[in-house]
């Protein structure tokens, strides 16, 4: 039975309109830059192979696309824009929706907005400087910080995180009083709980917190540092206790981006998920050459929340996933 | 065996935690962009009534616990057990002392009690919000004091304890709010 008014949208009319207004203030922004804007696809042949990251797939007609029986939506644009990098677009950006299975929460939706960008021949800090003009376009004379993911553990959570065994960052997680008894031994997941429970929660809402140098081992796309090969420059912006931005001096190296791939798979395997494969139309753009570039994606339905004060990421969704 | 997916987490929920069974009070589920996702969960153990907050990381399954609430009515205390009757099926099921805990200064015979059950037997038993009990003893108080300022304690005939505004006399019966032990009100006989 359809309740008589669940057609109705999540979002009240003055949000979805505010939505539209941000929207045209971000194509401006970019529009003043001469950054252009691009548009890939949805649905793909690929999905990701990070393993935190859950696919969503879709069932195709068998003999379309090349006998492929199953294609995924597209966690993020990534792979799909540094493809149009490779083949000479430029500075370019995006809004589009993508999807991430399972992950539903006052600040999770599984189909959600994501701003992504690139700009050739940045860093990671001039990048993050440019973000901070974007930010300060949306919400007026905010302040920020930067902080590397090293300081922002000893800081908030007492234990260094690249020299750290598992014990000592247990102990660090029991001081807090956080359960972790589920993930004893486990490095990795070990920071996320920290990072998660302790760290981000203790970053000034009232500021943009720039948390750069992500380990090596959360690399992902990023380059590796060269002054300490333990921290890649992966980089991460918090504000108002919102996880609302991720970037990267990006990695142009094909081979190691394909070991990243395969050591994902392998992680997924031993989680006991299934194998994704690797895209291989990306890796091969990558071999012909990307140019050197920063990149970052920014979730638009919370920089939205932020600007209205939402609560709830149902409050600027036009219809939440489980009312669409 | 019945399991729950931490998907499937939300408050009410009754789990299985170290052999105890458990509900879930509150869920949250935190997760770093590109990093393991976790429910971070309020949990009430429903024996021991510790309230304890626990991690499980998103995707893992827990044993779902065997836990119903009935609504039964009060019949009588044998001495070790209190006895409730199902007034439809005429059911009869035994609370121990452990089940019963507090909740026995306010079990009135015919009264309709929520008990809830784990594998059948009895864990807890809530009274009805709402109790009318005898006063069988308190001090005589000042006369003409209506106000009710202050108050001054009165024991009911179950043993409960409760303060009552000074113009409330031994033999009148009171209406007691159980859930937070206070007086609400006189009841006319």
């Amino acid at each position: 039975m359809i309740e008589s008014k669940s057609w109705q949208p999540s979002a009240a009319l003055e949000n979805i309109k505010a939505r539209s207004a941000l929207q045209q203030q971000i194509r401006a922004f970019f529009l003043e830059r001469d950054v252009v804007e691009v548009e890939t696809p949805i649905l793909a042949a690929s999905g990701v192979t990070e393993p935190h990251i859950a696919n969503m797939q879709v069932h195709a007609e068998s003999g379309q696309f090349k006998g492929l029986h199953k294609l995924y939506l597209q966690t993020s644009p990534e792979y799909a824009m540094k493809r149009l990098l490779c083949a000479g677009i430029g500075d370019c950006f995006q809004i589009s929706k993508v999807f991430r299975n399972d992950e539903i929460s006052s600040r999770h939706n599984v189909e959600f907005s994501m701003l992504e960008w690139y700009r050739l021949g940045f860093t990671d800090v001039e990048l993050m400087a440019e973000i901070e003009l974007l930010m300060r376009e949306i919400f007026p004379d905010v302040a920020s910080q930067y902080l590397t993911y090293q300081d922002a553990f000893i800081r908030y959570a007492q234990v260094d995180p690249l020299a750290a065994n598992a014990q000592e960052l247990e102990a660090s997680l029991m001081q807090k009083g956080i359960d972790c008894e589920v993930v004893k031994g486990d490095r990795a997941a070990l920071l996320d709980l920290l990072m998660s429970c302790v760290v981000e929660p203790s970053l000034d809402r009232e500021q943009l917190t720039f948390v750069y140098h992500f380990p090596a081992e959360q690399a992902s796309l990023a380059k590796r540092c060269e002054q300490d090969d333990r921290t890649a420059h992966r980089f991460e912006l918090f504000y108002g206790g919102l996880e609302l931005a991720n970037g990267y001096w990006e990695l142009q190296d094909p081979i190691e981006q394909r070991a990243r791939f395969e050591k994902d798979n392998t992680q997924r395997g031993s989680m006991g998920l299934p194998e994704v494969p690797i895209d291989e139309r990306f890796l091969a753009a990558l071999e012909s050459g990307l140019p050197a570039c920063a990149g970052v994606a920014m979730g638009v339905d919370r920089l939205l929340m932020l600007k209205l004060g939402a609560k709830h990421i149902k409050e600027v969704l036009t219809f939440t996933t489980d009312s669409a | 065996m019945a399991s729950y997916s931490t998907s499937e987490f939300k408050g009410g929920l009754k789990i299985m935690l170290d052999g105890e069974p458990c509900s879930i009070i509150e869920n949250e589920m935190v997760k770093p962009g590109k990093g393991q996702a976790f429910n971070r969960v309020k949990i009430r153990k429903l024996l021991s009534g510790k309230v304890v907050e626990k991690t499980f990381k998103s995707g893992d399954s827990v044993e779902a616990a065997d836990v119903m609430e009935v609504e039964l009515d009060y019949l009588y205390n044998d001495g070790e057990f209190w006895h409730f009757m199902n007034n439809e099926t005429f059911e009869q099921l035994a609370a121990d002392e452990a089940a019963v805990g507090d909740s026995e200064k306010w079990l009135v015979e015919q009264d309709t009690c929520t008990l809830m059950l784990w594998n059948g037997k009895p864990i807890t038993v809530t009274p009805p919000n709402f109790v009318e009990l005898e006063i069988t003893e308190t001090d005589p108080g000042l006369k003409g004091d209506t106000a009710g300022t202050g108050g001054k304690p009165a024991t009911l005939s179950t043993g409960a304890v409760v303060r009552v505004p000074l113009f409330v006399q031994t033999g009148e019966v009171i209406k007691v709010d159980t859930r937070t032990g206070e007086y609400v009100s006189r009841v006319q006989k």
